[in-house]
């Protein structure tokens, strides 16, 4: 863990969450500022510092597209940096479990992440507070505190995978290369192929459009989306993060009951209504994570001496 | 000098797959003795080390270290003896104080034990004027004294070292050598190196063993192995004829 702190990778890295965080909160602020003028109360203002989005991204599209980076920084020579320079031969000769290095390891990393990111909302918490003069109320703070939980889990899948890829590959730089891979083939073109894969199998076009079809098309571009962690990530955020939302799916895919409730009540949802909503996807990405630590500790385990 | 038996092996054997790395190994070693364990690369020596560690497990046979069973029991093996990997790796961005009391943190020796130690052993191994550079800016035999230093942190009965002289040039060669030997005589402390390097092995063992490709071909002190192969009225034989005698009947 020491490791972690002093490592120069590490500070480049929390240096430009920093960053951008505080510009992409100040730029909202000023924002969020102008609208409030003449607004008689306001609700849930704080929770937009995180969700608008500004001139460019919000800060919780930037976590969730930039987050897989942390982790994979923070893990891809996990293992195979020990390995190299022989120092994991000597570990596994002190009386130390196996798994007591593996855990180490996965634990260290998360708790980094724990930090930097806990101390990068009170950050931009604390510059929001400056700034628009909003003090959230305990539902906000329950809310941004089910956020951080949610990013944790998944900035930690990534870190599981990219220790995975440390386990497997002998070379630093082909764990790195194809925890990348990973990360560019999640982020971009598992939407794309979604996108392609609904087109081919319920193409839309032509002047009749047949209402049945462009709802599967939905559901099947959707599906396929849902692939991938990062889809799963901002919408499960995204649905937390504001109360507005009342459900994960597109106009489009909603049934007609949703439809109407949406139109009839303008009002917020409570907070553990739009915790029943995303319950699939924090489900989902809590399994991923297990399931891609418990693989890497199992290679680990079973890996024969010689070739460690 | 000679005391009971610290290490027994019976009937060991490790396979890979088809090919058989260790076959059938039974020796004995005694309590204060230094004993070498030769042979060529991939005879099986590093193989043999593993399992009498704890490290890997033998595909039969059985093993008595310190009076306990590697196998069953690696932790508390790993506890009371010390091993000297070939090649052994450093944090080469901490330096040698660092290194050594990570080391000793993970067999819990207390903080304030531990440093007394590093500073006796990096003294003896002649390392202490250079405690506060890193690792990395060592030459390769300042981290074999290094990795002896390392080893000797939890004071260990028995040590075991894997090819301990690999790389070295003369001088390093010599002072690794007078270090090993000297931990035997005056700490009374039981040696099992393996190696390949015939006349550093002879100058410093009571016994040896030879192994090809697998087998256990000879033991014993080098003059009767001597005996045995040369003839007696030999007076200056080297441990590298009775070596190549045994390699070509193999």
């Amino acid at each position: 863990m020491e490791d972690h702190f002093s490592s120069m990778r590490f500070l480049l890295i929390s240096a430009l969450i920093v960053m951008v965080g505080v510009i992409i909160t100040s730029m909202v602020g000023m924002a969020i500022k102008e609208e409030l003028k003449g607004m008689a109360k306001p609700t849930l203002i704080f929770l937009l510092l995180f969700t608008a989005t500004g001139k460019l991204f919000s800060f919780v599209q930037f976590i969730g597209f930039f987050g897989p980076l942390i982790g994979i920084i923070l893990g891809f020579d996990a293992i195979n940096r020990e390995r190299v320079s022989r120092t994991l031969t000597k570990l596994v000769s002190q009386p130390i479990y196996r798994d007591s290095i593996i855990n180490a390891k996965f634990l260290s990393g998360v708790t980094i992440i724990a930090v930097v990111f806990v101390a990068i909302v009170l950050l931009i918490s604390g510059l929001g507070l400056r700034l628009i003069g909003v003090v959230p109320g305990s539902e906000e703070v329950s809310r941004l505190i089910i956020y951080i939980i949610i990013s944790l889990l998944y900035i930690s899948f990534w870190l599981g995978i990219s220790i995975l890829f440390s386990v497997i590959f002998r070379s630093t730089a082909t764990s790195a290369l194809a925890a990348l891979a990973l990360w560019i083939f999640f982020s971009f073109f598992v939407s794309l192929g979604a996108g392609v894969i609904a087109d081919a199998a319920a193409p839309i076009g032509g002047a009749q459009v047949d209402p049945e079809v462009v709802v599967k098309h939905g559901e099947i571009q959707r599906t396929i989306s849902l692939f991938s962690p990062m889809n799963l990530y901002s919408e499960a955020t995204s649905t937390i993060l504001d109360p507005m939302r009342k459900t994960t799916s597109s106009i489009i895919l909603m049934g007609p009951l949703e439809r109407i409730s949406l139109s009839r009540f303008q009002n917020p949802l409570p907070l553990m209504q739009s915790l029943f909503i995303v319950i699939p996807h924090l489900i989902s990405i809590v399994a991923i994570t297990l399931l891609c630590f418990g693989v890497c500790y199992l290679i680990f385990m079973r890996q024969e001496i010689r070739t460690i | 000098m000679v005391g009971q038996n610290i290490i027994e092996v019976e009937g060991l054997t490790k396979k890979y797959g088809d090919q058989i790395a260790v076959n059938n190994l039974t020796l004995q070693i005694r309590e204060g003795e230094v004993f070498g364990f030769l042979g060529p690369n991939g005879a099986g020596k590093t193989t043999t080390l593993l399992m009498l560690l704890g490290l890997t497990e033998p595909t039969s046979g059985k093993a008595t270290v310190i009076g306990i069973d590697p196998t069953r029991n690696s932790f508390f093996v790993k506890e009371k003896i010390g091993f000297l990997p070939e090649n052994v790796g450093f944090y080469d961005d901490m330096n040698a104080r660092q290194n050594l009391q990570y080391v000793a943190r993970l067999n819990r020796i207390p903080d304030e034990v531990s440093r007394q130690r590093i500073d006796y052993w990096l003294n003896l191994v002649g390392l202490l004027e250079e405690v506060e550079k890193k690792v990395g800016t060592y030459s390769k035999g300042m981290r074999q004294r290094l990795g002896i230093a390392e080893v000797m942190i939890k004071e260990p009965k028995l040590i075991f070292l894997d090819e301990p002289t690999i790389g070295l040039d003369p001088d390093g060669t010599n002072r690794m050598l007078d270090l090993i030997h000297s931990l035997s005589r005056e700490k009374n402390i039981t040696i099992f190196l393996s190696s390949h390097l015939l006349d550093q092995v002879q100058r410093i063992c009571d016994r040896v063993g030879i192994m090809i490709k697998g087998d256990l071909v000879a033991m014993g002190p080098i003059v009767e192995l001597a005996k045995k192969k040369l003839g007696i009225d030999k007076e200056h034989y080297t441990l590298e004829e009775i070596y190549m005698k045994y390699f070509k009947e193999a």
